[in-house]
């Protein structure tokens, strides 16, 4: 069952007193959020594969939107973007416009960032995607770093931190790598955010702003009930989390930047009652860390694969 | 012990060169060619020097000391010189080009001999000291002329102002007189007191007079004619151009645009005037030499511009001295940074390497005299002479003067004022030792200006910074070592981390650690803009550098109502 019918029923009470929802996902539910989740990542390395010193940051979200939707997806939680060169640092970012995929040529030895949230059946997935075309230095060493994040979220979590204290602790770690907190340029300064099961009517692939109108209304009676209790389906830094992670499934999406490179990754981290986990653990960037590979975007075989999963999955 | 010298006679033009060789000849040959009103002798300690691992040859130019005087003043044209200088070239390394080392008006006629259509051959690479090419200097002019900007009319004027005696050399009877009755005489004593040449037994030369005298046609040939048509001379040639910052005849900015001629330029400048550069600093400028002849005959590139400036930042595992470290990188200086967190250090010696040349980090305490002074002479030796050194390391403490405990002071002063002190000795020294000067950056404070009852050892301390630097500053001008105080105000860094509170307990303080932290991260003021502020400060040589909005704002209010600020000190801001 979604949180969100849970929420409406949920009497206020003040923040100390009230007590974490149950996690609300059955096995068959994550098994469906982990099928979206790789076709979001696989659609993204295609889109890595097929990217090329010329492109534009337009062309490649077109690129990624036309294989999303030919893999099945019906709605986006939020338009995909794509950054290159010092925009994936976002770099002169003042307007929130500016995150809107642009003109942009990818060059040589450009980094890029991919982000997509396809929702299928109502199971959305929110990735993150970075990549490089030719040799970035820079790039390795940020590509290689990001697990450090990885796994510091995870220790974090399952310690039940309050989150704008493991927000805080990932921004030490920011500042002690010497890079740049880059997900503070985001809206509302997020790290991640959380991921329901949109159930809502109302006309899909549509989007204000960017995101779907479906997902604003998800988004909107979440932040309204969980604000009743205390709490924030937006992680950042401030008063609104400093909560203990609330049960249920979280985007994760540490933005790192040093000098004109940023590099992300975005996935669900599942979070229950008492322990915490990443959904899925066979995603590029974390193939990256294991076979020790810094480059090298997917082929177009292990593209193949997520369309059976979620075949398989329905 | 000195090389033997060997003399032989080159015949060129008709007139024979006096000629001088040192050296093992199967070395690379450097040939030195000396300005006016000197002879080869100029070169007496720089040919030394250069004997241990180069064949030294150096000759009298045509009218001077024992090589044949020309008849005319054709005799004296550029072209007429540039041959002779080929001619010894050929004489002495027929099969190899020669390395070219040349001051003042042998620079001038060197410079015709590496535009010369066809130079690179012949020449392995040029190094100038005052003297640039007169049809360079012309188009400089002409550009000048063409474009009055402000600036460009002030470089007129200075070039101008310091090139009368070129202007009197072309007047008949008054340049020779003036030399015959009296000048040649007092020469040494000009040298002394105007360029600061210890006199010695054999300079001036003996023919020093007559040199003197028949000198004066190489201005009266070619000064006129080359000026006022100017030709298009590039050169293939890779070009060492040693700028001297004390020359009172040949103004720095004429190298200006000197790129458009000599595409593999390399520039360096030597603290020193337009003699005391060959007389009182031959080794540094054989140093020079040897390092650039060692390069060209590699076959290496030409460095970037700030490439080879060798930087040291104290503190430099976070905050703004990492930020300045990983900015000096970015400019293409080699960094060497050191820390009391080693680890810390390390990562931005990665960081900076991945943005830059090759960087180092090492473990110091700066408020350890010895070990500092150990860190000097390690760097000196595995590095070389920093050309800037950034006195960045230091901590935070909060509280009032009764609360301060003398340990707690001892700590702030300590790091903040005798990490400065130990700093700026140990490696003033090495600066000034070595002639080349060089920059020296120390991070004071705005509370160094700013009175606060709630800071007062901190704010000592960085005044006492302060104050440090502008007495040094004084010093320091004489020997072309610079000194910039920087006072950041509020940056967004891990000091409110570190920073220390009187007379709190331990959770008091970490509470009030998380706190200053906090508005520190709201102020937002980013650590990179600072390091950007002292790159600047250190290219233009600004002494006092307020870097945010509020330390600027303060340093005003400090000179014009320092009342106000007294005033605002008894605020209790912790």
């Amino acid at each position: 069952m979604p949180p969100l019918a849970k929420a409406t029923h949920a009497t206020p009470a003040s923040p100390a007193s009230s007590a974490f929802p149950a996690f609300p996902y059955t096995e068959h539910d994550l098994a469906r959020f982990r099928a979206t989740q790789q076709l979001a990542y696989d659609c993204a390395e295609q889109v890595a594969a097929w990217i090329e010193p010329g492109v534009t940051e337009r062309q490649a979200t077109a690129e990624l939107r036309r294989r999303l939707v030919a893999a099945g997806v019906q709605d986006f939680f939020h338009v995909p973007f794509a950054w290159f060169g010092d925009r994936t640092a976002f770099r002169h970012f003042h307007t929130p416009l500016q995150f809107f995929a642009g003109n942009r040529r990818l060059e040589e030895g450009m980094p890029y960032v991919l982000d997509c949230a396809p929702i299928v059946d109502g199971y959305t997935a929110d990735i993150g995607y970075g990549g490089k075309v030719g040799e970035n230095r820079v790039w390795d060493r940020l590509a290689a770093d990001l697990k450090v994040y990885r796994e510091l979220i995870l220790t974090e979590v399952r310690a039940r931190r309050p989150l704008n204290e493991v927000y805080a602790a990932v921004d030490a770690q920011i500042a002690a790598h010497g890079y740049d907190n880059r997900h503070q340029v985001y809206p509302g300064r997020v790290i991640g955010h959380q991921v329901t099961r949109t159930t809502v009517r109302g006309p899909a692939g549509v989007n204000v702003f960017g995101f779907g109108v479906r997902t604003l209304q998800t988004l909107g009676r979440e932040l309204i009930s969980e604000r009743l209790h205390g709490r924030s389906p937006l992680w950042a830094d401030g008063r609104s989390s400093r909560h203990a992670p609330t049960p249920g499934l979280w985007a994760v999406e540490p933005h790192i930047g040093f000098r004109g490179v940023g590099i992300k990754f975005e996935e669900l981290l599942v979070v229950t009652e008492d322990d915490a986990y990443w959904l899925d653990d066979d995603l590029p960037h974390v193939r990256r860390w294991t076979t020790g590979s810094a480059t090298a975007p997917a082929t177009a075989s292990t593209a193949a694969e997520p369309t059976d999963t979620l075949e398989a999955t329905r | 012990m000195t090389p033997p010298v060997r003399r032989r006679t080159v015949h060129s033009g008709g007139l024979p060169l006096a000629v001088f060789e040192q050296g093992d000849p199967a070395a690379p040959t450097v040939l030195l060619v000396h300005g006016y009103p000197d002879t080869h002798a100029v070169w007496d300690d720089i040919a030394a020097d250069l004997a241990r691992d180069h064949h030294v040859v150096r000759y009298d130019v045509r009218g001077a000391g024992e090589s044949g005087v020309p008849a005319d003043r054709a005799g004296y044209r550029l072209e007429q010189l540039a041959e002779d200088l080929f001619a010894v070239a050929d004489a002495v390394s027929p099969d190899r080009p020669v390395h070219l080392l040349a001051h003042d008006w042998g620079s001038i006629q060197s410079w015709e001999a590496v535009t010369a259509p066809g130079a690179e051959h012949r020449i392995a690479s040029y190094t100038t000291v005052s003297g640039p090419s007169l049809d360079h200097m012309g188009h400089w002019l002409r550009h000048r002329l063409r474009r009055p900007t402000p600036r460009h009319l002030r470089q007129l004027l200075h070039q101008g102002a310091h090139s009368w005696y070129i202007t009197a050399f072309h007047l008949p009877f008054l340049a020779p007189a003036v030399w015959r009755l009296g000048l040649a005489r007092a020469w040494p004593r000009v040298l002394r007191d105007l360029e600061h040449v210890t006199p010695r037994a054999d300079h001036p030369q003996r023919s020093l007079r007559r040199d003197a005298v028949r000198g004066i046609e190489l201005y009266r040939a070619n000064f006129r004619p080359t000026l006022g048509s100017p030709r298009e001379r590039p050169t293939e040639v890779p070009v060492q151009l040693i700028t001297l910052t004390r020359d009172r005849y040949v103004g720095t900015y004429l190298s200006e645009g000197l790129e458009r001629w000599v595409p593999n330029l390399t520039r360096r400048t030597l603290h020193a005037g337009h003699w005391s550069a060959l007389l009182e600093k031959g080794a540094t400028v054989a140093g020079m030499v040897r390092e650039f002849t060692a390069r060209i005959d590699k076959g290496g590139a030409q460095p970037a511009e700030g490439e080879g400036r060798l930087v040291v930042v104290t503190g430099g595992g976070s905050g703004i001295g990492r930020a300045t470290a990983l900015a000096f990188a970015e400019d293409g200086a080699r960094v060497v940074v050191c820390d009391l967190d080693l680890a810390a250090a390390e990562r931005t010696a990665e960081l900076a390497s991945l943005i830059g040349p090759q960087a180092h980090a090492y473990r110091v305490d700066v408020s350890d005299g010895a070990a500092m002074d150990a860190f000097a002479q390690t760097v000196a030796a595995e590095h070389g002479v920093p050309d800037v050194m950034v006195n960045n390391a230091g901590i935070g403490h909060s509280g009032t003067f009764l609360q301060t405990t003398e340990k707690e002071w001892q700590r702030v002063l300590d790091v903040n004022l005798w990490g400065v002190i130990h700093g700026c000795r140990a490696f003033g020294t090495l600066m000034a030792d070595s002639g080349q000067g060089g920059h020296i950056v120390n991070v004071s404070s705005a509370a160094a200006y700013l009175p606060s009852k709630a800071l007062t050892a901190y704010a000592t301390s960085k005044a006492a910074v302060f104050m440090l630097s502008d007495c040094l500053r004084a010093e320091f001008v004489g020997h072309g070592i610079g000194v910039s105080t920087i006072c950041p105000g509020i940056v967004n860094t891990n000091i409110t981390r570190t920073s220390t509170f009187s007379a709190t307990t331990a959770v008091e303080q970490s509470a009030k650690q998380a706190r200053a932290a906090k508005l520190y991260a709201r102020r937002g003021f980013p650590p990179e803009k600072v390091a950007t502020a002292i790159l600047t400060a250190v290219r233009t040589g600004k002494p006092v550098v307020p870097v945010t909005p509020e330390a600027k704002a303060a340093r005003l209010l400090s000179r014009l109502s320092p009342g106000l600020l007294r005033l605002a000190a008894r605020l209790n801001v912790t």
